[in-house]
């Protein structure tokens, strides 16, 4: 498979093109903004949590495909998890993101093992961080705008 | 296309793209196993081979300081720097060397012309007026003067074809206004700009016009006294010279009565603890050791332009954009995004909802080079309602088929994300 086909896999094209729980969400007791100004890419991540658990999280805005679809895997990953377990993914996926697959905990990854193509494209890793960059901040209750520039 | 003047007997060979690619060395390299197809010109261009042998050559042959030294030397670089001067003043047609200002690039010599011209010039109430199809350099110097100074930016609109409305732009040249900013050609649309007309209608008016050239000067001779405008900037890199330098010419009335810009040594003539006197133009304007090498490349850029036949390097420049518009236009899901009957070296464009980004990221691994974002001009794309472009650009090295191979990668695009 050549490094352009691994970053656009068919899952991230799928996800790209219809993102999962992709909208607002009322009654969300945690919302961060992540934006790249150099694109222009800029999502809202919302969570509403049970305790220390996510029970629901959902996000809206605009970018490319690949920033979309990392949202749109996101959401499915971190959705019924401890705020510690999504931690460890959003460690996990960085790792993969930015130092290739060899450097992350399959364990963790699951499916968004998809993200593996990125690392070769040292320019779109701002875009597949986007997204876990607001849901950590959202995790800290962070009112920062995280930012990928 | 303006005309270019006939060249007189002696003149350079006929244009021929494929003689004019064997002098940049970085044309012939393959980039991710195909061959380079640079597209992002407007970005900046590269250079050929005789200014990076200028550049190197002043290292290895003249390095000096300027205007200090008595030794050989020191001569010689201020005899190859005050050079440029000279041959800056003929490409602009300008009336006088003293007006030629060296500066780091576009940017700076808009700062330079903001905090010393505009705050003399700009007081509370008052008005500056700029274009909407602005590059952030030529928007952001004038905001942060129009905050200090308590004054008002007003914009003149653009079309959906990316015209500016010279009715617009007419209006709102108020009795307020103090300073008209406004590119000769959109780096976003490619759009050119009637300046000489513009400049008519602030002159009457008693509003001077600042001239952002960045775009300008790579695609068309420029004569800032046909013009009409009371500064011109641009930078060498876009001109196939050297990045990190670059020029403001202005009208010597407005150099003279401005305020040196930045303190340091060779903006003076004496210096005590009481009292700094300052140096003449265009010294006074130009604070510290300047990027001599740069200058002494800047210089090489203009005589290559000037040895070969430059009116057949903008006609075939300008067959390019025709061609390129022509197969951009045939894929299903095009939309071009800057339509003007006059444009230069732009093509601007969206397909469908596919993303600029990865549109950019798909052609790169086809070895083609564009530029996808908002292209410093944010409120340009909040015009339009759109978040960024993909933007092929050209300069007088492309080729028909490196358009074609364009083509070819935004057909490959469509199949992906179809």
């Amino acid at each position: 498979m050549s490094e352009l086909d691994d970053l656009y896999q068919e899952v991230i094209l799928d996800h790209g093109r219809r993102p999962r729980n992709f909208h607002a969400l009322p009654g969300a007791d945690r919302v961060a903004e992540g934006l790249n100004p150099l694109c222009g890419d800029h999502y809202k991540v919302f969570l509403r949590l049970e305790g220390d658990r996510i029970a629901e999280v959902a996000f809206e805005g605009s970018g490319c495909a690949i920033s979309k679809a990392s949202a749109s895997l996101m959401t499915g990953a971190v959705k019924g998890k401890t705020v510690g377990e999504a931690e460890r993914i959003f460690t996990a996926v960085h790792a993969l993101i930015t130092e290739g697959p060899d450097r992350a905990d399959p364990a963790e990854l699951g499916k968004l093992a998809v993200l593996s193509g990125v690392s070769a494209f040292p320019t779109r890793v701002k875009c597949a961080s986007l997204a876990w960059h607001a849901l950590k901040n959202a995790l800290h209750a962070d009112a920062q705008v995280a930012s990928t520039e | 296309m303006r005309p270019v003047p006939t060249a007189p007997a002696g003149a350079p060979a006929p244009f021929d793209v494929e003689r004019i690619r064997r002098e940049f060395p970085i044309l012939g390299q393959q980039v991710r196993g195909k061959p380079l197809v640079y597209l992002d010109n407007a970005a900046t261009a590269q250079k050929p081979e005789r200014v990076i042998d200028a550049e190197a050559r002043f290292y290895r042959e003249i390095n000096a300081n300027v205007h200090r030294g008595v030794h050989l030397l020191s001569e010689r670089a201020t005899q190859a720097y005050e050079d440029v001067r000279e041959k800056v003043r003929r490409f602009l047609n300008a009336p006088s060397a003293k007006e030629v200002i060296f500066t780091r690039g576009t940017t700076e010599s808009l700062n330079l012309v903001a905090q010393t011209f505009g705050r003399q010039r700009v007081g509370e109430g008052d008005e500056i007026l700029v274009t909407e199809m602005e590059h952030h350099s030529n928007i952001v110097p004038w905001q942060m003067l129009a905050q200090e100074r308590k004054a008002r930016l007003v914009v003149a609109p653009v079309d959906d074809a990316g015209v500016l409305r010279l009715d617009e732009l007419e209006r709102r040249l108020g009795p307020r206004t103090r300073i008209l900013a406004v590119t000769h050609v959109s780096n976003a649309l490619g759009t050119v700009n009637p300046i000489a007309r513009i400049c008519e209608l602030a002159r009457a008016r008693g509003v001077p016009v600042v001239v952002d050239g960045a775009q300008g000067v790579p695609h068309r001779p420029v004569d800032v006294r046909a013009l009409g405008c009371d500064f011109y900037a641009f930078s060498a890199h876009k001109l196939y010279g050297p990045t990190g330098v670059g020029v403001l010419w202005g009208k010597r009335e407005h150099l003279e009565a401005m305020p040196p810009w930045q303190g340091g040594g060779d903006m003076i003539l004496s210096v005590t603890f009481e009292k700094t006197t300052f140096n003449e133009l265009p010294y006074k304007l130009e604070a510290g050791t300047p990027n001599i090498a740069g200058v002494v490349a800047m210089g090489a850029a203009i005589d290559w332009l000037a040895s070969i036949d430059l009116a057949g390097a903008l006609a075939h420049e300008h067959d390019l954009l025709a061609y390129g518009t022509e197969l951009l236009s045939r894929i299903p899901g095009i939309r071009l995004v800057g339509t003007a009957p006059e444009k230069e070296g732009v093509l601007s464009f969206l397909l469908g909802d596919v993303h600029p980004h990865d549109i950019g990221t798909v052609l790169d691994r086809e070895g083609v080079a564009i530029r996808t974002g908002h292209h410093c001009a944010q409120p340009l794309m909040i015009r339009y309602a759109i978040p960024a472009t993909a933007r092929a650009s050209l300069a007088i090295y492309n080729r028909r088929s490196e358009l074609e191979a364009l083509a070819a990668g935004l057909e490959k695009v469509r199949r992906m994300f179809a």
